[in-house]
């Protein structure tokens, strides 16, 4: 696509940068596809253990231990979550994950776009090196890092707070490379006019570029909100006051103090998974179009 | 307002092109002045360093009293117009043009007037609220121009402003940015590679090829007489027909033609004839026999395409593809001719065509420099 063409893209595309849904042609959306034969049993394969879980947690214990399982409750124990929310600082995991959530999300959206445009458009020594030195780090696996992590959050005396979880987290290469990716596709005419507008090179990062990156913010932030909220491994490395669990480890716990409660632990597992669907169910274009975005020229 | 001058100015890429080879121009207070060439010749190189979006590799720059090669493009005092606009399309058409004014630290009111004012200007009344993406090609243009015309700037910078719009409007805007030039007097410089947009628009032409230039003067001047054989080439639609001379003592020979000749010019010459001056011969006279081979009615005149006995001359300016495809065979050259419409020919014919002495252009062909009679 010519820079031309890449403009007038910009230029008639609204504020959030993607085609209205419109454009879809809807006389296909209900056509019977031979897809379907495929679709339809893996969502069936997908959607039984969310239901089971659902179930579950409307059980009695009784039931829940019954061969082979229910899928369909014969009362419903609606005590299962109030229960729950008493046996457990449930409460309270569920707002440290969202502090935690809430502010590596922001951090990521501020550093990775500071660094991506960075990246993305600043000439500087050892622009290449660095970048492909970022882009190595995605390729090391967690565990081989965590050590090394801990010793440095450690360093800071940030070991059993809500901070060990979120310092490490602030900025991310894969965030970092996708914002940087969506960057080179804005015409850099644009970033042009803002200079000699006068425009400095953070009022250029903030004015014109992240205003016309909605969809490329939107996909980092619902993505590492998923990443955030879900993690396991690090919490369980740094964090053993009950009162700074987030709420995977937190329900961890619970799974080893009620081994068999199974009704219980799902009931709270359904609770910790509410905004995460809810999340899912508003953004999911955003996070479905996040694999993919990296190129928005097409 | 302010004048502009390049001295020596060459700019190197990293990858080692050399875009600019040695610039020098002056362009004076209020001037507007073109820069025209085909792509790839510098022009918009040219007009980047200026700008401020690149840095020359030597020379100097300077806008008004100031040598600006360490000048930011926000300090330089020169609003830019862009081939595709670059209007901030989340921006509705007075933020756009408001936005270099805010960032300036511009006073609310003052902003208003100012905006208020370059929308009289360009008839923007209506679309102030409207997006870019809300807007026509030829709106969008309108709205370039506004956020430059806000800024009362120092100098105008435009970079093929036209190109992207169809031929009506382009017409159209042609003569509205002449107006707006003549009205407010701001130095311009304006870079085409459409050379009706240089003809018409600019008090000079600079003509450019290859980084380096060609001609300077007033576009009447250049057309009458190109300095060299690539300008001649380059400007004038359809271009100069240009075929191989030879000079002998007392004539010149083109192809069968032989006319009487008494400068003294070098043996081997290029013979430059403007379509528009080759008119069918009524009567005698010295005439080359023109096999008429397309024909191009315009109305007002007939563009004849067609061969004539001798060898072409490349100017350098030919752009690939653009060439009309005249088949040519043995000792023959294509040409072109514009007639009146009274003279219509039919393919096929053979046309004798009456040569004025007077009104050919001669270029040493080892040069390529036109040699003065």
């Amino acid at each position: 696509m010519s820079e031309i063409e890449t403009l007038e893209l910009a230029n008639r595309a609204d504020a959030t940068g993607w085609p209205s849904r419109e454009e879809e042609p809807p006389k296909h959306r209900f056509l019977f596809s031979g897809w379907h034969l495929v679709l339809i049993p893996i969502a069936v394969v997908m959607v039984i253990p969310l239901v089971w879980m659902l179930v579950t947690s409307l059980q009695t214990l009784e039931e829940t231990r019954h061969y082979p399982p229910t899928l369909v409750p014969t009362s419903l124990q609606f005590s299962n979550y109030t229960d729950v929310l008493q046996q457990a600082p449930f409460a309270r995991w569920f707002v440290n994950t969202l502090i935690v959530t809430v502010v590596v999300v922001i951090g990521n959206l501020l550093f990775c776009s500071l660094a991506g445009y960075a990246f993305a458009r600043i000439r500087f020594f050892g622009r290449g090196v660095v970048f492909i030195a970022i882009l190595a780090t995605l390729m090391v696996p967690f565990q081989v890092v965590i050590i090394p992590t801990f010793l440095i959050v450690r360093g800071f005396g940030l070991i059993d707070t809500l901070g060990a979880l979120m310092l490490p987290n602030l900025v991310s290469a894969f965030g970092i490379f996708m914002l940087r990716q969506f960057f080179l596709t804005l015409p850099i005419e644009l970033e042009e006019a803002a200079r000699i507008d006068g425009a400095s090179r953070l009022g250029i990062l903030f004015k014109i570029v992240l205003p016309l990156s909605g969809p490329a913010l939107a996909t980092l932030a619902v993505i590492m909100f998923l990443w955030t909220w879900n993690d396991f491994l690090w919490p369980l490395i740094t964090i053993y006051s009950e009162s700074h669990m987030t709420l995977q480890l937190g329900l961890a716990t619970f799974q080893g103090a009620h081994q068999t409660n199974t009704n219980l632990l799902m009931a709270a597992n359904v609770m910790s998974m509410i905004p995460v669907l809810l999340l899912f169910f508003f953004a999911q274009r955003y996070f479905i179009r996040g694999i993919a975005t990296t190129g928005l020229k097409g | 307002m302010a004048q502009v001058l390049l001295d020596h100015v060459t700019k190197r890429f990293a990858d080692g092109v050399v875009a600019l080879d040695d610039l020098s121009l002056e362009i004076a207070d209020g001037e507007f002045l073109i820069l025209v060439g085909p792509s790839g010749c510098g022009k918009t190189t040219a007009l980047r360093l200026v700008a401020g979006l690149e840095r020359p590799s030597s020379g100097t720059i300077t806008i008004g009293d100031r040598v600006v090669n360490d000048v930011t493009p926000r300090d330089r005092d020169i609003a830019m117009v862009f081939q595709n606009y670059a209007l901030y399309p989340h921006m509705t058409a007075y933020q756009n043009l408001a936005f270099g004014l805010k960032e300036r630290k511009t006073p609310k009111p003052e902003i208003e007037r100012r905006v208020r004012e370059a929308s009289a200007i360009l008839g923007l009344d209506e679309l102030l609220k409207r997006r870019p993406a809300q807007l026509s090609g030829g709106q969008r243009q309108r709205v370039a121009m506004g956020r430059a015309l806000v800024r009362e700037p120092a100098a105008f910078l435009l970079d093929e402003p036209l190109s992207n719009l169809d031929a009506k409007l382009r017409v159209q805007m042609r003569a509205e940015l002449k107006r707006i030039h003549q009205r407010l007097g701001i130095t311009t410089i304006y870079v085409t590679h459409d050379q009706v947009e240089a003809m018409t628009l600019g008090d000079r032409i600079v003509v450019m090829s290859n980084g380096r230039v060609q001609q300077i003067g007033a576009p009447q001047d250049v057309y009458r007489s190109p300095e060299n054989l690539f300008v001649a080439g380059f400007i004038g639609s359809p271009p100069m027909n240009l075929l191989r001379g030879k000079s002998t003592d007392g004539s010149l020979v083109v192809g069968d033609l032989s006319l009487p000749w008494s400068a003294s010019t070098p043996a081997e010459v290029a013979v430059g004839m403007r379509p528009e001056d080759l008119a069918p011969a009524n009567g005698s006279g010295p005439s080359l026999a023109f096999t008429v081979d397309v024909v191009e009615p315009l109305g007002s005149e007939v563009v004849v395409h067609g061969t004539v006995p001798g060898t072409a001359v490349e100017s350098g300016a030919e752009e690939e593809g653009a060439e009309i495809p005249i088949p040519v065979s043995g000792a023959r050259a294509p040409l072109t001719a514009i007639f009146d419409p009274a003279d219509e020919p039919r393919p096929g014919d053979t046309v004798n065509l009456a040569v004025s002495p007077a009104r050919l252009h001669l270029f040493d062909l080892r040069t390529g420099l036109a040699i003065d009679r």
